[in-house]
């Protein structure tokens, strides 16, 4: 990477590799045109998108395997260490909802492990995939999905849906919108002001939801690209960022599942 | 902010990723978990009245042993008694036999004494009634005299 520029490798790093349809048909995004794609709807994220779902393929093989296998009896180590992830988020679920919705806990399984999986992927050095891939002829290659905007807003978008269905399903329609044209103020004169109030409240959870995983990972996807253009002194950095990435990586993941748990618990409630 | 077709591909993704550990990993795991703390539940209770069947048992036998030993030192005092006893019915069957065979020995010797006695009496006189014979120097009916050589001899 030696004929790149500081800024040149910054903006390498954080461009995905993407296809799209363009006047030429589809294509790839290249070195010559990496903005090829840029503002068009039709684009495909595809790295974010391969290792997403590889990861997601991971975690369901994974898991899959300790399930088919699954004793009563004295459990495996493998098994166990399943076991005790079920276990903490079914104890987390548990604890936050308190209706009879099958749907929450594998949700909050889902969610968790992938988050956490395409969080970790931040703590592989930032040019050992990327640069592999260069040498095949790949030209971008962004490994951290969760630093992909793409990527979070799909997941707290469709955690926004379930929240709309849910919400409708258990208070129905007539409740679901009385909840958000009479509160906090129950009177008739103020229902622009409520539905103001109650409509930023709804659409802010998503938002927080995606921009918080978001933010966070691409924060520190950029902290370690800076750190990696620093020469010899990057190894304490690199390795201090790390230590402090094990629970940031973590903490991210935990914080997406159970605030989808919260949420679809407020949805559950009836006032 | 850019966003593009990826959403709805990772949501795509997502569904499926949800639905597949709904149906085929969440309950599976869910089920095993629940049904082994049953298990584990079960297998301590079992323990607690296991330990408790054990304390009763240990109370029990020592209870049984106690009796036994007491059992078995009544019966030593009896067999010791009955002993005693056995000894002292011995000793005086012994001494009353011996008595009897005394007393046989003695009245043995008495009869013998006596015979012995009537023997010489009888010799006495016969020598008394050769004697007076010789001194009488004569033939004496010695059943004649009979009656006086009888008084002779009580005489004696």
């Amino acid at each position: 990477m030696s004929e790149q520029t500081s800024s040149g490798y910054i903006k390498h790093h954080l461009q995905n590799l993407q296809f799209c349809s363009t006047e030429q048909g589809w294509a790839f995004n290249t070195t010559e045109n990496p903005k090829l794609c840029k503002e068009n709807f039709s684009t495909f994220n595809v790295d974010s998108l391969f290792f997403s779902v590889l990861l997601g393929a991971i975690f369901l093989f994974m898991f899959r395997r300790a399930a088919k296998k699954a004793t009563t009896g004295v459990p495996g180590k493998f098994q166990a260490f399943v076991e005790l992830v079920i276990d903490f988020v079914g104890t987390n679920v548990k604890d936050t909802f308190h209706g009879k919705n099958k749907m929450i806990a594998p949700l909050g399984l889902t969610i968790f492990m992938w988050v956490y999986l395409m969080n970790i992927m931040d703590l592989i050095p930032v040019d050992w995939i990327p640069g592999l891939a260069h040498a095949i002829g790949i030209p971008f290659l962004k490994v951290v999905p969760s630093t992909d905007v793409n990527v979070t807003f799909a997941m707290s978008l469709s955690v926004f849906i379930l929240i709309i269905f849910y919400s409708i399903k258990v208070k129905g329609i007539k409740g679901f919108s009385k909840e958000l044209t009479l509160n906090p103020f129950n009177h008739w004169a103020a229902i622009p002001v409520n539905l103001i109030l109650e409509g930023a409240a709804l659409l802010a959870k998503p938002i927080s939801l995606s921009l918080r995983l978001f933010g966070n990972m691409y924060a520190g996807e950029l902290i370690y690209i800076l750190i990696a253009l620093m020469g010899l002194y990057q190894i304490p950095l690199h390795f201090g960022w790390s230590l402090l990435h094990v629970l940031v990586t973590f903490l991210q993941a935990f914080i997406f599942m159970m605030l989808t748990v919260v949420y679809l618990s407020l949805a559950h409630e009836d006032h | 902010m850019d966003f593009n077709m990826t959403l709805i591909g990772q949501t795509v993704a997502m569904i499926i990723f949800v639905w597949f550990t709904m149906k085929y990993i969440w309950p599976h795991l869910d089920n095993a978990i629940t049904e082994r703390q049953d298990k584990i539940r079960e297998g301590l209770d079992a323990a607690d009245k296991s330990q408790l069947d054990l304390e009763l048992a240990k109370k029990s036998a020592a209870e049984t042993m106690r009796d036994a030993k007491e059992k078995a030192a009544e019966l030593l005092d009896q067999a010791k008694k009955r002993h005693s006893e056995i000894v002292d019915s011995a000793k005086d069957d012994a001494r009353a036999e011996a008595d009897k065979i005394k007393l046989g020995a003695q009245a043995e010797i008495e009869q013998e004494v006596h015979r012995a006695r009537e023997e010489l009496r009888k010799q006495v006189s016969v020598l008394a009634v050769a004697g007076a014979e010789k001194i009488l120097q004569r033939s004496i009916d010695a059943s004649a005299q009979a009656d006086i050589l009888d008084s002779l001899v009580a005489e004696l």
